[in-house]
């Protein structure tokens, strides 16, 4: 299953889902929740952080969160 | 007393809360702290017209009422307590226009608090460029409210937004949605024992570990029972709760804001494409370090020598003109030259605080914070640590009050304890003072100034030891922590005139007026302490009389002679001599250890000391640098500020944790004295072993 850690820049998908314990409260208040689309926009060297746009929120996760909110690639 | 609403500004960070506040109150505003925390309060009035008169209590930014951090904290105890003095009649959701989304998700929160809130659609200005289009009136009846739609930047909407202050009790107090569905047993078993209450706020209450020592218990007694114990549980249910309200939320928008995607401007790509490059990036980011440490230290040396050189013809002024006697030497002597010694920093803090924030207000910082991160992690640090070490060049305490928005302990408690090491500009009067002493004035290569560049190799050494101490930290530190790192990267700005100016004055201001209480009453104890003394001071003219009997020495000379024995047996001179063994191994005289002892309480006193020291006695007030020159030490008979002792003193500065102020904040962020003290310990155990060895080396 593809995560959002595995998105290329300018790249897109929806988010499935992710396991509560492992994301913070307020990434999901910031709109990271499943059904959302999620784009990467941006990535730092060695693939980290990225930065994101998820449902017209602009925002920057540390691939060790990324890589645990599952994904639905859209081509 | 005249009718006076209490008014709290709320809203996500980056919604421009801070200029409507400062649109609302103008320059009538008040800095200060919330009691016990250092969360920064801001308060103001506001005139709204008709003589009605408004408090506005500007609150920390905050996603949403789910606290997760101190300045969150406060306010939900603030929204929680109807009893706080500061209780909102009214609460103003100010909200970007091109984030609406995300930012009513607080707005729908506050609603169900029962609190009548108006909906401040802020950056109206932007809507024309991102073909943004709103039907108000369809929105105020969805959302129950009122809606001013504003600019602070264009200063638009405030007059409709003060009229809805004014008539805020037609505010609807009604919730826009019902949140409780998400349990609706447990809600439903809630309400039947507390009848009389907001569901929302005793879920918050049940939730949160706000200070109930604020709330009125009874209100709340028995809602023990309703703990939910798993985190598990809570978190699921907190998830819901989101997702129910995004629900509305985006069946709210999709009827009421209309954006034409095909017309809309977006600049944002553009910039991010060259400012978040790989390469690119870095190389501005360091470009504009570059830039500021040159505001910092050749732009403001103009304005600074001024300064100088008023304070030392002011207090020459006042020897002669005011009648003689020991309230003009305390004067002379003791405040003015003290008082010197911090108006001095004006310009730099002004410049520090002057960049800092424009890079903030631009949106820049939130790319730093991105393209470091990695970098810095690798030290046990985050991205966010990078504006901490950076506005530590300024003063670590509003630097340490910075790193708040880290939300991983281990790597917030690293940049706290390791931030003191950066240059702050409390180090700066005592680099500038020994390094024109002790430093040729030389160029190498005919460009480079050699004083300029031991400056900045002083700066590396700050940020170099930082780091490296971080590294060791991150080793040796056994504390286990997830990284929640979620950082907005806002929209890029032009920076509001209006708020750079503000921010500046404001933080200079508390700067000089929090530095400048304690640099006065040092200088006023030093100079009691130097002017007064036991028995052998007293008798001071005749022992050196009955001394210098014989010698054939001018009136001049004998007046110098009576001047240095008394100072050396002043109460500060005993002192100073029983310190000395402590310092002599380090190239200092007494006088220097006095210096280092006061600059305890904060380093820029050490250049004061030696002023108030040097010129208690001395006929001629001459700028405090040639004064130092010409000191002679007496056991070596040359001059004290020598290669060895000044290099030495630059470099006992630039590790030693001298700073009171600095130590109560690490207190204060960190909940307890173990790392203030550790922190003391290791920093000056450090300065004084890298002194010694220096000094014994160079000489
Ligand atoms: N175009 C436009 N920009 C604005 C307006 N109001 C504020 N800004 C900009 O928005 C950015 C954020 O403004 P602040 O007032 O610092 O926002 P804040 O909500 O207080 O942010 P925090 O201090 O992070 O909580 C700044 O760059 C402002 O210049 C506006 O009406 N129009």
């Amino acid at each position: 299953m593809p995560t959002i850690a595995s998105l290329k820049k300018g790249q897109k998908g929806i988010i499935k889902t992710f396991s509560l314990d492992l994301v913070p409260l307020k990434l999901l208040e910031m709109g990271c929740l499943p059904g959302n689309e999620v784009t990467l926009v941006q990535l730092a060297p060695f693939h980290d952080p990225l930065y994101l746009n998820i449902n017209g929120s602009h925002l920057a996760i540390r691939k060790e969160i990324a890589a645990q909110i599952e994904i639905e690639l859209i081509p | 007393m005249a009718q006076q609403i209490n008014v709290a500004l709320v809203g996500n960070p980056n919604t421009g809360k801070t200029s409507v506040f400062n649109r609302l109150t103008g320059l009538n505003q008040k800095v200060g702290n919330y009691p016990g925390i250092t969360v920064e309060k801001k308060e103001g009035l506001s005139k709204l017209g008709r003589g009605k008169k408004a408090h506005i209590l500007d609150l920390p930014g905050t996603y949403s009422l789910n606290a997760s951090s101190v300045d969150e904290n406060v306010v939900i105890e603030l929204l929680l307590n109807k009893n706080d003095k500061d209780f909102p009649d009214v609460a103003i959701v100010v909200c970007d226009v091109e984030n609406l989304k995300r930012n009513l998700l607080l707005f729908t929160q506050i609603k169900d608090l029962g609190i009548p809130a108006i909906l401040a659609i802020n950056m109206s200005d932007r809507m024309q460029r991102k073909a943004i289009s709103i039907d108000i009136p369809a929105m105020e009846a969805r959302l129950e409210t009122k809606i001013a739609l504003i600019s602070s930047r264009k200063n638009e909407g405030f007059e409709y937004l003060k009229e809805l202050i004014s008539n805020y009790k037609n505010i609807s107090t009604k919730a826009c949605m019902d949140a409780t569905v998400i349990a609706p047993e447990y809600f439903e078993r809630l309400k039947r024992t507390f009848p009389n209450q907001e569901l929302y706020k005793l879920w918050l209450v049940i939730t949160h570990d706000v200070n109930f020592g604020k709330l009125d218990r009874n209100e709340f007694k028995g809602v023990g029972s309703f703990q939910i114990e798993s985190t598990g549980t809570l978190k699921r249910l907190q998830q819901k709760e989101t997702i129910k309200r995004y629900q509305f939320i985006n069946e709210t928008l999709k009827e009421t804001l209309f954006i034409d995607t095909a017309n809309a401007k977006d600049l944002r790509s553009r910039f991010d494409r060259v400012l978040t490059h790989k390469v690119w990036g870095y190389v501005i980011f360091f470009g504009i370090l570059l830039l500021m440490f040159q505001a910092i230290f050749d732009w403001s040396s103009y304005p600074m020598d001024f300064i100088d050189t008023t304070f030392a013809s002011l207090s020459e002024w006042m020897m002669h003109t005011l009648p003689p006697g020991d309230f003009t030497n305390l004067l002379a002597e003791g405040i003015v030259p003290g008082l010197g010694g911090i108006i001095i920093f004006i310009p730099q803090i002004a410049f520090l605080f002057l960049f800092i924030s424009v890079l903030e207000e631009s949106g820049y910082m939130s790319r730093v914070v991105f393209l470091m991160d990695r970098i810095m992690r690798k030290f046990g640090l985050s991205g966010k640590s990078v504006v901490p070490l950076v506005s530590g060049t300024a003063c670590a305490i509003p630097a340490i009050m910075a790193t708040r928005n880290i939300e991983n302990w281990k790597e917030r408690l690293i940049t706290i304890l390791v931030t003191p090491f950066t240059t702050c500009s409390a180090r700066l009067p005592v680099y500038l003072i020994i390094i024109s002493l002790v430093i040729p004035e030389e160029r190498i290569m005919g460009i480079f100034s050699l004083q300029g560049l031991t400056l900045m190799f002083l700066y590396f050494l700050g940020f170099a030891s930082a780091i490296v101490s971080a590294y060791l930290l991150d080793k040796v530190l056994k504390i286990r922590n997830r990284s929640f790192f979620v950082i907005e990267m806002p929209n890029y700005k032009v920076p509001m005139p209006k708020n750079v100016v503000i921010t500046v004055v404001e933080k200079t201001k508390s700067f000089v007026l929090g530095a400048g209480k304690i640099i006065l009453a040092i200088s006023v104890i030093l100079w009691v302490l130097a002017s007064y003394g036991p028995s052998n001071f007293k008798k001071a003219e005749s022992l050196v009389m009955e001394a210098n009997k014989g010698n054939d020495i001018s009136q001049k000379e004998l007046e110098a002679k009576i001047a240095s024995f008394k100072l050396e047996h002043s109460y500060i001179g005993i002192i100073g001599k029983g310190l000395e063994p402590a310092v002599a191994p380090l190239g200092y005289d007494w006088k220097i250890g006095i210096a280092i002892v006061s600059s305890f309480a904060a380093r820029e006193v050490f250049v004061g000391t030696l002023a108030t020291i040097y010129s208690v006695g001395s006929e001629e007030k001459e700028t405090i640098r040639n004064r130092m020159a010409a000191e002679i030490n007496p056991i070596l008979g040359a001059p004290q500020f020598n290669f060895a002792s000044g290099v030495s003193l630059l470099l006992f500065y630039a590790f030693a944790m001298q700073c009171m102020s600095t130590l109560a904040v690490v207190r204060k962020e960190t909940n307890s004295w173990k790392w203030p003290l550790w922190q003391l310990f290791f920093m000056s155990s450090l300065a004084y072993i890298v002194a010694l060895g220096t000094y014994q080396i160079l000489n």
